[in-house]
């Protein structure tokens, strides 16, 4: 439980360390000068149905269908999910299978719609005053409209909320330390006040009365904008963290503000604490407020291929080649890559043709000379410039070693689970060894590995219990037998004591009763197939 | 239209092994110029032989074991052993010392254990440590410094001398290491062993004219210039401070506590830092990544054990000088440090709540 004197540290502001970390050049200025700009209309829009941890939703549309925007698209119950929305109005003219913004490129269900340019709503209904509303109507509305957290990992909000275990605070995450990215840093000059009330909504659903704001030191526009807001909400304490990657990752942030860290394989609510991210809060104040459903986010996009770098308000579902040319893309030919997310944790795509989703907040195309492309692997020399660098404490160069030996339990004991793949260890590489690729290979391995363990472990059981049941039923089946004859021994011996038939005519009148009887089975046979051991232990007592 | 496929990060920090490697052999300079200062050009002919007998070296193990050739000049590791060893090694030493190390460091040491980064132990001290079991006479030859020798060799001396073991004059090196009074002279540190075995004294020994300042004359200035090359590469981060600071506390300690307790039977701390190979050994050769525990704290412990074992091989044992034994037994013990240092990694830490970290 937490000491008094780390409640007393935590309200006095006390600013924590994490271990390691690096400073990579920010490059925030190429996209967060202007402000977040409107994407026009695309012609059509790809929304795949899984955008979130959790399982599919239900599809509720059909091909040729008119949707309006904000529509649901698919249904899923509170914890089974999330549903998706229509971005804007038009025809639904595909549901199958199509490419997903993935980092294997790999194909799952989507919805195609094609935009009829009118971009009508579904009506809304919204609430002036939240807190005369039940707690589960709240947490019906977040799910409703499809709210998964926006900073990266797409958790559904209202799951997190669900929890109902005391926590000390909730905290609001404004960090954005990737470098690069500034989709919050102009969410939260634009719309503070709106991110803050969406805080409050999500502060009063966590059952608690004490939230911190966290902010990157790199963002001082930012900083003021919030800061003027949060006057308004003594609920609230703002923290300014010194810029340093990750600082913005769920752990290392709650480490940095409380001292605490969530026990490994654990979660932040296990040690009292709760973690949104600015855009979910502004989300979250929109669905409440105005009964929005989330159909559009803020994506930067950015690098030195693209002549017009900013934020946009993109339509979830938008392709990325039309957003791409919004923004002026030139590709620079072969070496081009495109990559969602920021430098250090983002995956490259193949093509343009993948949507932006729910957890898409920025597309980063760089030139060469910016972000050169990796060079060829050399051998490790232990320098331990990963150890150093590694918020996690783990010793990354035993990792490596350990999963290229394919050494899985020598990785369960270094913890590779613990590794949160924020990349600074390959950052500080100077072999260049991609050391995530080799993490995130690994873990895949390991995780298969159980699965197929898990699968063959239910296989062995069922056929322990089915040679086991085979058993007992033959055994069962003699017992029987061993029963029927003895009863027929002592009726024979009854009969002749009796001084009744000669037993011999009692076997004729039996097989004669017998073949009767078969005859009468294969009448019925389609019915009593399963009867076969009944009637040879019929006739038998016969 | 495609693209090219990368895995994260996509962002790298320009420093690369070649980089390391080149700041290691710059912050080197000082040392070298300071030995070639006080025993002459020798230590010139050392280097270049070490160098190319590395090199030749590490590209036929390459082509042998079927490695792009290339690669050997380009992590510059073998530079960096090679020049290690050439530094080591008395300065005057015949030109076939140094290419039978250096062959065997990179060859047996390093590429038979699998190459850059496999080795088990350090590549330049257990070549000396085979020259040294193996050439005693050779290898324990050091030159005087010059301002104690009777002749003044030129370049052209020096280099007569190597490649066919007497001057251009005749001399050879056991003539050359004669002081002014005809007296062979050894290193500080032999001196001392010498003079402490004689059941003298600290002080008795200390009379002998070698000794002048404060740990012997050249060592002391040596010693001082691959500390500044040691610090440079600490404040580059090239090298943390933990190995490094790890070996000088462990020696400095058992140092201090046995000179406290009979200054007049123990080496003094100051003279064990600034004698022998203990700042080369501290910030170059005990800090060779490879062959060093793996996380900080085990770092440390790998720079105490061999700081402690330096001190124990000075005062007991059999050898002068004792950077090499002391590296390679520590070397030895890297497994169960790495074991037993493990650093707690995020969310283990007992109790994991309210922690004060």
């Amino acid at each position: 439980m937490p000491t008094t004197a780390n409640l007393k540290e935590i309200e006095a502001g006390r600013i924590w360390t994490f271990p390691g970390g690096i400073h990579p050049p920010e490059r925030k200025e190429l996209s967060n000068t202007v402000p977040i700009a409107q994407l026009p209309l695309a012609e059509t829009y790809t929304v795949p149905l899984k955008q979130h941890i959790g399982g599919p939703a239900e599809i509720c549309v059909s091909v040729g269908e008119r949707v309006l925007r904000g529509q649901p698209l698919s249904k899923a119950a509170l914890g089974q999910g999330l549903p998706i929305h229509a971005p804007t109005s038009g025809t639904v003219t595909a549901i199958g299978p199509g490419r997903i913004a993935h980092p294997s490129a790999m194909a799952d269900i989507v919805i195609r719609i094609a935009a009829d340019g009118k971009d009508e709503s579904v009506p809304q209904q919204g609430l002036t005053d939240y807190t005369q509303v039940s707690r589960a109507e709240l947490l019906e509305r977040i799910c409703m409209a499809g709210i998964a957290g926006l900073g990266g990992a797409g958790f559904p909000t209202a799951q997190k909320l669900a929890l109902q275990r005391p926590i000390d605070y909730l905290i609001i995450n404004g960090v954005e330390c990737e470098p690069y990215i500034s989709a919050d840093d102009r969410l939260m000059r634009e719309h503070a006040a709106t991110i803050l009330d969406g805080a409050a909504i999500l502060l009063h659903l966590a059952g608690t009365t004490k939230g911190l704001v966290a902010i990157e030191d790199n963002k001082p526009e930012a900083i003021a904008a919030m800061r003027e807001v949060l006057a308004d909400y003594p609920q609230f304490s703002l923290r300014v963290v010194p810029t340093k990657y990750p600082s913005g990752g769920e752990k290392q942030l709650i480490q940095l503000l409380t001292g605490r860290q969530v026990p490994s394989k654990g979660l932040p609510i296990d040690i009292g604490l709760v973690m949104q991210n600015v855009g979910t809060a502004f989300a979250v104040s929109r669905a409440i407020r105005h009964g929005e459903a989330l159909t559009e986010r803020v994506v930067t996009v950015t690098g030195e291929s693209v002549q017009k770098p900013g934020n946009y308000w993109v339509r979830i579902g938008t392709p990325v080649a039309t957003l791409l040319q919004q923004a002026g893309f030139v590709s620079e030919g072969e070496q081009q890559r495109v990559i969602m997310g920021g430098p250090m944790m983002g995956f490259t795509l193949p093509d343009l043709d993948v949507p932006v989703v729910k957890i898409t907040n920025c597309l980063l195309i760089p030139s060469t000379q910016e972000l050169a492309p990796a060079q060829q692997e050399m051998p490790c020399i232990r320098c331990g410039a990963c150890a150093d660098v590694c918020p996690a404490q783990l010793l990354p160069q035993q990792l490596q070693w350990l999963a290229k030996a394919k050494d899985y339990d020598g990785l369960e004991q270094q913890n590779l689970f613990d590794c949160i793949e924020c990349g600074a260890c390959a950052y500080v590489c100077p072999s260049e060894i991609p050391l995530v690729h080799y993490y995130r290979k690994a873990k895949a391995e390991i995780r298969n590995l159980a699965r197929e363990k898990a699968k063959a472990e239910v296989a062995r059981e069922r056929f322990e219990a089915r040679q086991e049941r085979l058993e007992r039923e033959k055994e069962e089946r003699l017992e029987r037998h061993r029963k029927a004859a003895e009863a027929r021994k002592q009726a024979q011996a009854e009969q002749v004591a009796a001084g009744g038939n000669d037993p011999q005519d009692a076997v004729q009148a039996a097989i004669a009763r017998a073949k009767a009887r078969k005859a009468a089975q294969q009448a019925a046979a389609k019915q009593a197939e399963q009867n076969s051991e009944t009637s040879s232990a019929d006739e038998d007592k016969a | 239209m495609t693209f090219k496929l990368a895995a994260s990060p996509h962002a790298h920090q320009r420093r690369t092994t070649q980089q390391i490697m080149r700041w290691v052999y710059l912050a080197l300079v000082p040392g070298v110029l300071t030995l070639m200062y006080f025993f002459g050009w020798g230590v010139l002919w050392q280097l270049a032989l070490a160098i190319v007998t590395a090199w030749v070296a590490e590209a036929a193990c390459m082509a042998l074991r079927g490695r792009p050739i290339s690669s050997a000049w380009r992590d510059h590791t073998a530079l960096v052993t090679a020049v290690l060893l050439a530094i080591s090694i008395p300065g005057m030493a015949p030109w076939w010392l140094i290419v039978i190390g250096t062959a065997f460091s990179i060859i047996v040491v390093k590429h038979v254990y699998g190459g850059v980064g496999q080795n088990i132990f350090n590549p330049a001290m257990a070549g000396y440590v085979l020259l040294l079991v193996s050439f005693p006479v050779q290898m324990t030859s050091w030159p005087l410094p010059q301002s104690l020798a009777q002749f003044d060799l030129s370049f052209w001396d020096t280099t007569v001398l190597i490649f066919s073991g007497y001057t251009p004059a005749g001399y050879s090196m056991e003539q050359l290491r004669m002081g002014v009074d005809g007296l062979t002279m050894a290193t500080p540190l032999d001196s001392l062993r010498t003079a402490l075995n004689h059941q003298l004294t600290i002080s008795e020994a200390l009379a002998q004219p070698i000794f002048s300042g404060l740990a012997g004359i050249g060592w002391q200035w040596i010693n001082a210039a691959f500390l500044l090359g040691g610090l440079v590469l600490l404040k580059v981060r090239v090298i943390s401070w933990h190995i490094p600071g790890g070996m000088l506390l462990g020696l400095l300690i058992p140092a201090s506590i046995a000179w406290l307790f009979a200054p007049d039977q123990s080496v003094s701390p100051l003279m064990h830092l600034l004698s022998g190979a203990t700042m080369l050994g501290a910030f170059f050769i005990a800090t060779d990544p490879v062959t060093a525990a793996t996380s900080n704290r085990g770092r440390l412990y790998f720079g105490l054990l061999i700081g402690f074992l330096v001190f124990v091989i000075r005062t007991w044992g059999g050898y002068p000088d004792a950077v090499a034994f002391a590296v390679l037994l520590a070397n030895m013990t890297v497994p169960i440090i790495d074991k037993y240092s493990q650093p707690t990694a995020y969310g283990h830490a007992s109790g994991g709540r309210g922690g004060q970290s």
